[in-house]
C-alpha cells in the first residue's frame, strides 16, 4: 500500500489475538490487520500516520519515483497532451475568440492557466474589470466551442454583487460572450449551486447575476451541493458499504441515506442541460458555482464529454481532465489530501466526475473508446502521487514545483498500457453518427459503483468478464487474421511462378476454399482457444500486484477471510 | 360457455394504440376470443394490412378505462408487464371493448384457453411432451448407483395428487412404505429424490411439512424412509424454510417440523423464505416503483427497498448456496422442506442444481430441471400466475415464486456470463409463457390436472416451439463454455442487482444495450449475420407461425 493512498487508520479494542488496526484507502481498500503486540501496532500506527501526511510537496513519492527513463522521453512525455492543439481543434482562434495575454504572467488570477481564450469584442480594460468583479478573479473564460453551432461553454467563478453591486466591464464581459455566437440572441448563465447557498452568498458579498443587469442571460439555478456535503455524502456511502453482513434493506436505506446517487445524478442532469442547450438551442452558456473550480468543472467536462465525441477517446478524455481540472485550477492537492492540511478541503468531486462518466459507459456501452478500467486506474493516480500531473492545486504552483523537471507524467504510462483500457465494444462510427448523447437519468438507471468502491472485494465483483473475454478474442482474432494475411501473402507469392503454366480451373478450386479459412479466425464454442484461466475471469485491479486472481470455487456465499502472514510475526490481513 | 356471448363488439375502426417509446399507431381493433388485434390503415404509421399488435387476451392483467365525450381511452395493463394505451372512437365500442376483453381476460376454466385452440402448421401435437421424461434422469442416477429405484406408487395419483405419476426413492424402501410416510406428509408429499450429486453421491431431497400436529405424532415409516437415505453413520441436513417459530406454530394447524428425538440423525436448519401474499405484493410494489419515471431518487431507491424484492432474491440464493454448501463441501444429503412443498422448497431444490450441476446449466438441461423440479413436481401454476403485478381482482393464491427463481437464475447468469448455455431472453420467454402462453406447458396446477384435461394430447409444448433451430439461436448465449465448476454467486446487496431486463423492459429504451449485446454476438461468433434482437421489444404476444411481420423495433425514446 502506498502510503499516499493512506485516508485513515484506525486502532481498534485489544482483542485477545492482538490489537486489530484497520487501514482505509482513498483507493476504497480497506484493510485489517492484527498485531500481535500491542505496543508494535502503536508504533505502526504513529509511523503510518506520519507518512501518509506529508507536511510538504518534495515528500511526495513523484519526486523520488524513477522508472529508469531517459531525458528526452521524459519531457517529450510532458508534450503529450498540448492544449493550445485542443483549442485548435475545437476551431478557436477564430473570428470571435481570441487568445488573450492578460494573466500571461498569473497577473490578474493565479489559479487559471497562462493561456486563456476570450471573444476578441472582450478588451484588456473589460477583462481586467470583470476578475476584479469575480470571486479569487477567475473571470469568464472559453472551455469549450462547439464549431458546428458556433456556441460556447465558457466558464467563471460567482460574482461579486452582494446585494446590489454592479459592474459595467463585467457586464460587458458576458454581452461580449453572448454577441460571440453570432447565431443567438440570448446566453445561459448557469450557477451550479442550489439557489439557497446562492442566496446566502451574497451576505458575504458575493451572489449570483442579477437577469436584470445584463443583457438578454436567461439564469438558472442548478443545486449541485457543495464539498463539505459530497465528503460527508461519501463518508456515509463507505460506512454502509462496510458494513459487514449487510442486509439488502439496509443497503439500500443506507444507500439513500447517503444521497451520494442522488448528487451524481444532480451532476449528470447539470451536464445534460448544458449539452442540450448547445446541442439543441445553439445557445452559449457561462457555467459557474463559487469559485469555479469544483461544480464548474464537474459540469463543464461533463457537458463537453456528451458533446464532443473526441473526448469518448483514450487520448480526448485526457486532454478533458487536462483542460477542465488541470489547467483550470481544480485544487487536486487541497480536494484529494496530498498533504498534512486542512481535513474540510478534502472532497470527492473528481471522483464524481469519473462515476458520471461510468454512469455513461453503461448506458451507451458502444460510445466509449476507454474502458472502466481506465476510469479505475486514473482515480487510482489521482490519488498515487507517483506522477506530477495531479499534484497541486493550479498550474502557477505547478511550475514552482518544477514538476516537469523533476517528476514524470502521467499520460504516457496510461498511453503505453492502452491496451488495457480499449473497450471492445467501441465503435467509431456510432460515437460520430450521435451526435449528442442523452442519457435517460431516471433514477432507476443509477447504479451503486461496485467495481470503484469495492475494488479490492473480489469476492462481490462477477466472477467472469465479458469485457476481459472480448478483449482477448478480439486480440486473438486480429493475430489470427494477420497471420491468415501473411500466409495467403506466401501461397501468392509460391503460385506466381506456376501460374502460367496453370489453367483456371485449379486457381478457381483455391477460392471455395479461402471462405472455409476465413472463417478459421472465428472462435466456434468447441475451439479450446480461450484461455480460461482466471485472469480472464475475474474484473482485473488496479495494478497486478493487487490482483489476487481468485479461485472463486473456493468462495462460498460468506466471505471467508483471506489469510496472509507477514513476513514478521504472525499477522492476519483479512481484506 | 360461446366466446361469442363475451364478445360484445367484435371490430372497430380507427382506433390508435400507443405504447410508451413507440410512435402510435391507427388501425383497426378486431376481438377473437382469444387475440386482440390491431391492423393498420391508411393514415397510419405502419402499412396498411400490418398487422401491428396481436396480444394474447389471456396477457391482459387489467383493463382500465376513461372516457371523456364520445373518445374512450382503455388502458391494457398485461401481466408481462407491458401497458398498451387504446384510442377507441365512440363510448359504446370502448365499454363493449374493454368489458369483453376482461371478460375473456378472466375465462378461468383451463379446456377454454388459446393452448387447446392453438394448431401451428410447424408442429405436431406430442412432440416435445417426451422430451425430459423423469426415466431419463432415473437412468442418469442408476448407472451411477443402485441405491434408488423408479417407484410408480403414485400411478394413479391417489398416494400424493400433485406429485407425477413416479417418483424416485430409495432402493430399500418399499411401495408400502411409502404410502404410509405419505399419509405423514402435507398433501402425500412423502419425501423423494429431487437431486443426485455425482461428484459425491450425495442426494437432495424434496417433501412437504411432515404432520407433527399438536400431539406430537410421529410416523415410523417416515423416519424410515428419511434413515435410509443416510449411510451408517453419516448425518444429514433439513432445510426448513419456515423460520423455526412458524415450523413450531404450524402444529397447532396439524404441521410441523422432524423433531430431533424422532429423527436423530437429521440436523435442522431454518431459513425463513417468504412467499404467498407478502412476495405478490412485494412483486406489485416494484413494478409500481419501476413505472413512476419521475420519482426522485431517495423516493426511487426507498420504493426499492421497501418493496424488498431484492431482499427475496437474496433469502432464495442463500439459502441455495447453503443447500448447495451442504452437498458440496459437507458431503452430506439434505432434505429440503417448507409448508406444502410447492413453493419455496422448488425454489430451493431447482437453483440448488444450477449452482452445483453444470449439466442444468445448458439449454435442455435447465429446460429439463423445469420440468422436473416445477412443472412435474406439482408447482401450482394456475393458481400462482393467475395475476400479475397489475391486477385489480381480489388476490388469492398468486405469488410470483416462479418469477423469483428467474430473477436468481438472471442473477447467477450476471455473475457468471459464461456458465449459462442460456441468455436473458430465454428467462423473459418462461416468463410470459407462464402468465400467458399459446403452449400447454405451464398449465394446470399438477400432472394430475394435467391428465384430467388431457394437456398432453391437446396442446403443443413450450419445449418443442422453443427447440426449433430458428428459436433456439435466439436463446443461446454466445459466450458460453462448459464449466464443470460450481458456481458460487455472491449475495452481497452490492452484487445483486435489480433485473432491469425484466423489470423495465417497457419503460426504458434498451436501443443501445441490445446494439452493444448483438456486436458482443458478432464478437464472439464472427459471423455477419448475427441476430440483431436480444430482449427486444414487440407487441405481438409470441406468434411463431403468423405470415405478418410481427415485431415493431423499438425505436429510442431517450435520444
Amino acid at each position: 500500500i502506498l502510503h499516499h493512498h493512506i485516508a485513515a487508520v484506525e486502532k481498534l479494542a485489544l482483542t485477545t489475538s492482538g490489537c486489530p488496526l484497520v487501514i482505509q484507502c482513498k483507493n476504497f481498500r480497506v484493510v485489517h490487520f492484527i498485531v500481535p503486540r500491542e505496543r508494535d501496532c502503536h508504533d505502526i500506527y504513529n509511523s503510518l500516520l506520519q507518512l501518509s501526511k506529508p507536511a510538504s510537496y518534495d515528500e511526495l513519492y513523484a519526486f523520488s519515483y524513477n522508472p529508469k527513463q531517459n531525458e528526452s522521453k521524459r519531457l517529450q512525455g510532458w508534450q503529450l497532451i498540448d492544449l493550445a492543439e485542443e483549442y485548435k481543434r475545437m476551431g478557436v482562434p477564430n473570428s470571435n475568440w481570441q487568445l488573450s495575454d492578460a494573466n500571461r504572467d498569473y497577473e490578474i488570477c493565479d489559479s487559471y492557466p497562462r493561456e486563456l481564450y476570450v471573444p476578441r469584442t472582450a478588451s484588456k480594460p473589460v477583462i481586467v474589470g470583470s476578475s476584479k468583479f469575480r470571486s479569487k478573479g477567475r473571470f469568464p473564460v472559453l472551455s469549450y466551442y462547439h464549431r458546428d453551432k458556433e456556441a460556447a461553454i465558457c466558464r467563471c467563478s460567482q460574482p461579486l454583487s452582494g446585494f446590489s453591486a454592479r459592474c459595467l466591464e463585467d457586464e460587458n464581459m458576458l454581452h461580449a460572450i453572448s454577441i460571440a455566437n453570432p447565431a443567438h440572441h440570448y446566453m445561459y448563465v448557469m450557477d451550479t449551486r442550489p439557489k439557497l447557498n446562492a442566496m446566502a452568498n451574497r451576505a458575504a458579498g458575493k451572489g449570483y447575476e442579477n437577469e436584470d443587469n445584463y443583457a438578454n442571460i436567461r439564469f438558472q439555478f442548478v443545486g449541485i451541493e457543495n464539498i463539505h456535503v459530497m465528503r460527508s455524502s461519501l463518508q456515509k456511502l463507505l460506512e454502509v458499504s462496510g458494513t459487514k453482513a449487510l442486509s439488502v434493506n439496509s443497503f439500500l436505506s443506507g444507500l439513500e441515506n447517503s444521497g451520494w446517487l442522488r448528487h451524481i445524478k444532480a451532476v449528470l442532469d447539470a451536464a445534460i442541460f448544458l449539452a442540450k442547450a448547445v446541442a439543441v438551442e445553439n445557445a452559449t452558456v457561462l457555467v459557474h458555482c463559487s469559485d469555479g473550480w469544483d461544480r464548474t468543472s464537474q459540469v463543464c467536462s461533463l457537458g463537453s464529454l456528451l458533446l464532443d465525441a473526441h473526448y469518448r477517446t483514450i487520448r480526448g478524455f485526457m486532454v478533458l481532465i487536462e483542460k477542465d481540472w488541470i489547467s483550470f485550477g481544480h485544487k487536486f492537492s487541497d480536494r484529494c489530501g496530498q498533504l498534512d492540511g486542512d481535513p474540510k478541503e478534502i472532497s470527492p468531486v473528481f471522483t464524481q466526475f469519473l462515476e458520471g462518466v461510468w454512469h455513461l459507459t453503461e448506458q451507451f456501452p458502444q460510445a466509449f473508446e476507454y474502458n472502466e478500467a481506465f476510469l479505475l486506474q486514473i482515480h487510482e493516480h489521482v490519488h498515487s502521487c507517483q506522477f506530477g500531473n495531479f499534484l497541486g492545486n493550479c498550474q502557477k504552483e505547478r511550475e514552482e514545483l518544477k514538476l516537469k523537471e523533476k517528476t514524470y507524467s502521467f499520460w504516457p504510462f496510461l498511453l503505453d498500457e492502452q491496451k488495457k483500457y480499449l473497450n471492445p465494444l467501441y465503435n467509431r462510427d456510432f460515437s460520430q453518427k450521435l451526435v449528442l448523447l442523452e442519457p435517460n437519468t431516471a433514477s432507476f438507471n443509477f447504479k451503486f459503483w461496485r467495481n470503484m468502491y469495492h475494488q479490492f472485494d473480489r469476492t462481490m465483483h462477477p466472477r467472469q468478464s465479458v469485457f476481459n473475454l472480448i478483449m482477448t478474442m478480439s486480440e486473438q482474432n486480429k493475430q489470427l487474421e494477420k497471420d491468415f494475411k501473411e500466409l495467403e501473402a506466401k501461397m501468392k507469392q509460391r503460385n506466381r511462378q506456376p501460374e502460367e503454366l496453370l489453367t483456371k480451373e485449379p486457381l478457381q478450386s483455391v477460392h471455395p476454399a479461402s471462405p472455409a479459412l476465413k472463417t478459421s479466425p472465428s472462435f466456434k464454442k468447441e475451439q479450446p482457444l480461450l484461455p480460461m484461466n482466471d485472469s480472464i475471469r475475474t474484473i482485473e485491479g488496479s495494478n497486478t500486484a493487487d490482483n489476487r486472481y481468485s479461485e472463486y470455487m473456493e468462495e462460498l456465499s460468506k466471505a471467508e477471510p483471506a489469510v496472509v502472514s507477514l513476513e514478521y510475526g504472525v499477522a492476519r490481513m483479512t481484506c | 360457455m360461446e366466446f361469442a356471448e363475451l364478445i360484445k363488439t367484435a371490430k372497430v375502426e380507427n382506433v390508435q394504440l400507443s405504447c410508451p417509446g413507440l410512435p402510435p399507431i391507427k388501425g383497426t381493433l378486431c376481438i377473437t376470443s382469444h387475440h386482440l388485434l390491431l391492423s393498420s390503415q391508411p393514415g397510419g404509421h405502419g402499412e396498411q394490412g400490418t398487422v401491428e399488435l396481436w396480444l394474447l387476451i389471456r396477457n391482459v392483467d387489467a383493463v382500465e378505462k376513461r372516457i371523456a365525450s364520445s373518445l374512450g381511452t382503455i388502458t391494457l395493463k398485461c401481466k408481462d408487464l407491458k401497458v398498451l394505451q387504446l384510442e377507441i372512437p365512440g363510448m359504446e365500442e370502448c365499454l363493449n371493448i374493454a368489458s369483453s376483453t376482461e371478460a375473456l381476460s378472466s375465462v378461468d376454466s383451463v379446456m377454454m384457453m388459446y393452448p387447446f385452440f392453438y394448431r401451428p402448421q410447424s408442429m405436431k401435437l406430442k412432440d416435445g411432451w417426451q422430451l425430459y421424461p423423469l426415466q431419463h434422469y432415473y437412468q442418469q442416477i442408476a448407472s451411477e448407483t443402485s441405491a434408488w429405484r423408479l417407484s410408480c406408487v403414485n400411478g394413479d395419483f391417489t398416494i400424493c395428487s400433485s406429485y407425477p405419476l413416479a417418483v424416485i426413492v430409495p432402493a430399500t424402501v418399499d411401495d408400502n412404505v411409502l404410502k404410509k410416510a405419505a399419509r405423514f406428509r402435507q398433501g402425500g408429499r412423502f419425501p423423494v429424490l429431487s437431486y443426485y450429486h455425482k461428484k459425491n453421491g450425495t442426494v437432495m431431497l424434496r417433501s412437504s411439512q411432515p404432520l407433527i400436529g399438536p400431539n406430537r405424532k410421529r410416523c415410523q415409516e417416515d423416519e424410515l424412509l428419511l434413515s435410509a437415505v443416510l449411510d451408517g453413520g453419516e448425518r444429514g441436513f433439513i432445510i426448513d424454510t419456515r423460520s423455526a417459530q412458524a415450523a413450531k406454530q404450524a402444529r397447532v394447524m396439524g404441521g410441523g417440523t422432524e423433531p430431533k428425538s424422532s429423527y436423530p440423525r437429521w440436523k435442522r436448519l431454518h431459513r425463513p423464505l417468504e412467499r404467498g401474499r407478502p412476495l405478490q405484493e412485494s412483486f406489485i410494489k416494484l413494478v409500481e416503483a419501476c413505472n413512476d419515471t419521475s420519482l426522485s431518487m431517495d423516493r426511487w431507491l426507498s420504493k426499492l427497498e421497501s418493496s424488498k424484492w431484492l431482499a427475496h432474491v437474496k433469502g432464495a440464493l442463500s439459502t441455495a448456496c447453503l443447500a448447495a454448501q451442504c452437498m458440496e463441501r459437507e458431503e452430506a444429503c439434505i432434505l429440503v422442506h417448507g409448508a406444502e412443498g410447492t413453493d419455496t422448497t422448488l425454489l430451493v431444490t431447482a437453483l440448488a442444481q444450477v449452482i452445483l450441476d453444470p449439466d442444468c446449466r445448458t439449454l435442455t438441461g435447465f429446460q429439463g430441471l423445469l420440468e422436473r423440479e416445477w412443472i412435474e413436481a406439482g408447482h401450482p401454476f394456475h393458481f400462482r400466475c393467475a395475476h400479475s403485478a397489475y391486477s385489480h381482482a381480489r388476490l388469492k393464491q398468486e405469488a410470483p415464486i416462479f418469477l423469483l427463481f428467474l430473477d436468481c437464475v438472471w442473477q447467477l447468469g450476471h455473475q457468471f456470463p459464461f456458465s449459462l448455455q442460456f441468455n436473458e431472453h430465454l428467462l423473459l420467454v418462461l416468463f410470459e409463457h407462464t402468465y400467458a402462453s399459446c403452449y400447454g406447458t405451464f398449465l394446470c396446477n399438477s400432472e394430475k390436472e394435467r391428465c384430467l384435461c388431457e394437456v398432453k394430447e391437446k396442446t403443443h409444448s413450450l419445449w418443442s416451439w422453443l427447440n426449433q433451430p430458428s428459436e433456439l439461436k435466439k436463446h443461446l448465449n454466445p459466450l458460453y463454455t462448459y464449466n464443470a465448476l460450481v458456481i458460487w454467486p455472491s449475495v452481497e446487496p452490492q452484487s445483486l442487482q435489480l433485473w432491469q431486463g425484466l423489470f423495465l423492459r417497457w419503460i426504458r429504451s434498451s436501443q443501445y444495450l441490445d446494439e452493444a449485446w448483438a456486436e458482443i454476438q458478432r464478437l464472439v461468433t464472427n459471423c455477419e449475420d448475427a441476430p440483431e434482437e436480444s430482449a427486444g421489444r414487440t407487441l405481438c404476444h409470441s406468434q411463431p407461425d403468423a405470415a405478418y411481420p410481427l415485431t415493431i423495433t423499438g425505436t429510442a425514446n431517450e435520444g
